[in-house]
């Protein structure tokens, strides 16, 4: 079975958020930038699915310069090749993403394409879904659990107070939840090994955004509280407050 | 015309609470730009469902049900959502950001050729666009996003548009069958019920959250529940726990889990990290109870409590049941 997964170099969830000069962007001066936590679990579970089948594992991503040390990371895991689709200036939002990316995996003809269920930057949780309707091929987001044979995946997603369980003919498309796998780390061979592969690069597919970001802004701070006291003394006088000055209970 | 296509969520027959609110901002919306409102409901029980809608002002609604729509699928039910809207020439599509969203949004936009914009938290006209306001960074930052393409698309946070009920209007119906769905569909084979009715995170009015500050899984349990339960309030967790093991990741409050937005927040032996911070800081009220005063919780806390989790909760909630009790 081919595997093809998408990956994201995002800023790590320690961030502390400043936005950039320009009112629309980050600043990333000290930023950590990291792999997308949840395409961890979709690389790990692409591993899992090939080493099952006998297959392979393409990490794609479509990003700048600096994210192929995030495709090296996913190559350490133990991913067979890895593809980097470089990002120019031009503003590109969900749906002109997945347009880039839509053309990037055609070319690898997956039978299983594994995303994280959002990046936790744009926290847009779209990407996935375009995809596969782009390319006609089946989807379920927020995958816990996932059993691919004889060309169906049989996948299970939480929803709001249950489960879910679908049947989806191949090729398919599967975003990762939290609680699918447990990511493995690179170990020293897998890194040795990664540092020999050499990373492909395509170019990207031309694809405009339909929406544009005006601006970016901090929430607004909450003011400060009051310590209301110390140990159980403070019980009553908390609901007081909360009764009649916070109207909360 | 203009035209705002209302997507109510609905179950057997019955309107997801969410689908209340998507259909009130739909009507301010058409009241702010003269644009018309049409609901739109689908799959089983879609045409007594979208009669509902009359109560939110909804005079108009198309139904979709029939063969290929009887059961979920994805690919099926996004096809023929989208067949509706380029039908009545919808110039914006609005749904509540649930699961169900989580699935179809993505790919209404590609049918649609039109990027959407998830888990809104306002919309407004601004000279002559729409802009969709949304959280980004897990909330750590809000995003000012203008639609370019039509139907512009977004879903919205539950709980954050009012849901403007009681407005009597007797909503007109239409039931059509699907459009053809897909070559390739996925299909729903069954839908299990977890957690014996508790309420579910995103959608509480109330959260009782725990931290590392419960020192094990059986603390947590003897401590939050009974609190929670007392309150109503559903029961959340730090990360440190569920990556623990303690909790189910789906109670997980913060940056890689949930983001929530209830009236009253509990938060029980939590620090406060920035990813915990930034998935309830939009809470209404916060309230913190942890040992060390110097903790970062008590910077977005309202109200405080510097003590030890296990004297303080036991007596917390034996009072809010005494004032429950008491009304």
């Amino acid at each position: 079975m081919r595997v093809t997964v998408c990956v994201k170099r995002v800023p790590s969830t320690t961030t502390r958020i400043k936005i950039a000069s320009d009112g629309r962007s980050i600043d990333e001066g000290g930023v950590e930038f990291v792999l997308n936590p949840y395409d961890e679990f979709a690389v790990e579970e692409g591993l899992r699915q090939a080493e099952k089948s006998g297959g392979a594992v393409t990490v794609i991503t479509f990003g700048p310069e600096a994210a192929t040390k995030e495709l090296r990371g996913c190559l350490a895991m133990g991913a067979h090749e890895a593809v980097h689709v470089p990002a120019d200036a031009a503003p590109r939002d969900a749906l002109a993403t997945a347009k880039v990316l839509a053309a990037a995996i055609q070319a690898t003809t997956p039978d299983l394409v594994l995303l994280g269920r959002q990046a936790i930057d744009d926290d847009q949780g779209q990407v996935g879904l375009m995809v596969a309707t782009l390319l006609g091929f089946t989807a379920l987001p927020d995958v816990v659990k996932l059993e691919v044979a004889g060309g169906v995946a049989k996948a299970e997603r939480e929803v709001e107070g249950g489960l879910e369980r679908f049947e989806l003919p191949l090729p398919c498309v599967i975003t990762c939840q939290k609680g699918l796998n447990d990511p493995r780390l690179p170990n020293m061979k897998g890194i040795m090994a990664a540092k020999k592969k050499t990373i492909a690069t395509a170019a990207p597919a031309a694809a405009g955004a339909t929406t544009t970001v005006q601006s970016l802004e901090l929430p607004p701070e909450r003011a400060a509280g009051k310590i209301v006291g110390e140990g159980a003394a403070a019980v009553p006088a908390l609901l007081k407050l909360l009764r009649d000055e916070a109207h909360a209970l | 015309m203009a035209c705002i296509l209302a997507i109510a969520e609905q179950a057997d027959g019955k309107l997801k609470k969410v689908a209340g609110e998507v259909a009130s901002e739909a009507v301010r919306q058409g009241a702010a730009s003269g644009a018309s409102v049409l609901g739109v409901t689908i799959g089983a029980g879609a045409a007594a469902a979208a009669a509902q809608l009359g109560d939110f002002g909804v005079a108009q609604a198309v139904a979709i049900e029939g063969q290929g729509v009887a059961t979920y699928s994805g690919e099926a039910f996004a096809a023929a959502l989208a067949a509706v809207a380029k039908e009545k020439g919808a110039t914006l599509v609005l749904m509540g950001a649930t699961s169900f969203a989580r699935d179809l949004l993505g790919r209404l936009g590609a049918l649609l050729e039109s990027c959407p914009a998830a888990d809104c938290v306002a919309l407004a006209a601004d000279g002559g666009k729409l802009v969709a306001r949304r959280p980004v960074y897990a909330g750590k930052a809000l995003q000012n996003v203008a639609f370019g393409a039509s139907p512009a698309i977004a879903s919205l946070r539950p709980n954050v548009f009012a849901a403007a009920k009681g407005k009597g209007a007797t909503t007109s119906v239409a039931t059509v069958a699907p459009a053809a769905p897909p070559k390739s569909c996925g299909k729903l084979v069954e839908r299990v019920a977890t957690g014996g009715g508790r309420l579910e995170l995103t959608e509480a009015e109330r959260i009782v959250s725990g931290g590392r500050g419960l020192k094990n899984p059986e603390t947590f349990t003897k401590l939050i529940e009974p609190l929670a339960a007392a309150l109503h309030a559903a029961v959340g967790a730090s990360r440190a726990v569920v990556d623990a093991g303690w909790r189910p990741h789906g109670e997980q409050v913060g940056q890689t889990g949930k983001t929530v937005a209830p009236k009253l927040y509990f938060a029980c032996g939590i620090s406060g990290a920035i990813q915990h911070l930034a998935g309830m800081r939009t809470s209404k009220t916060i309230v913190a109870i942890n040992k060390d005063s110097e903790a970062p919780i008590f910077k977005v806390a309202d109200y405080g409590i510097v003590g030890d989790v296990e004297e303080v909760l036991p007596a917390l909630t034996e009072a809010v049941k005494a004032l429950k009790a008491g009304h």
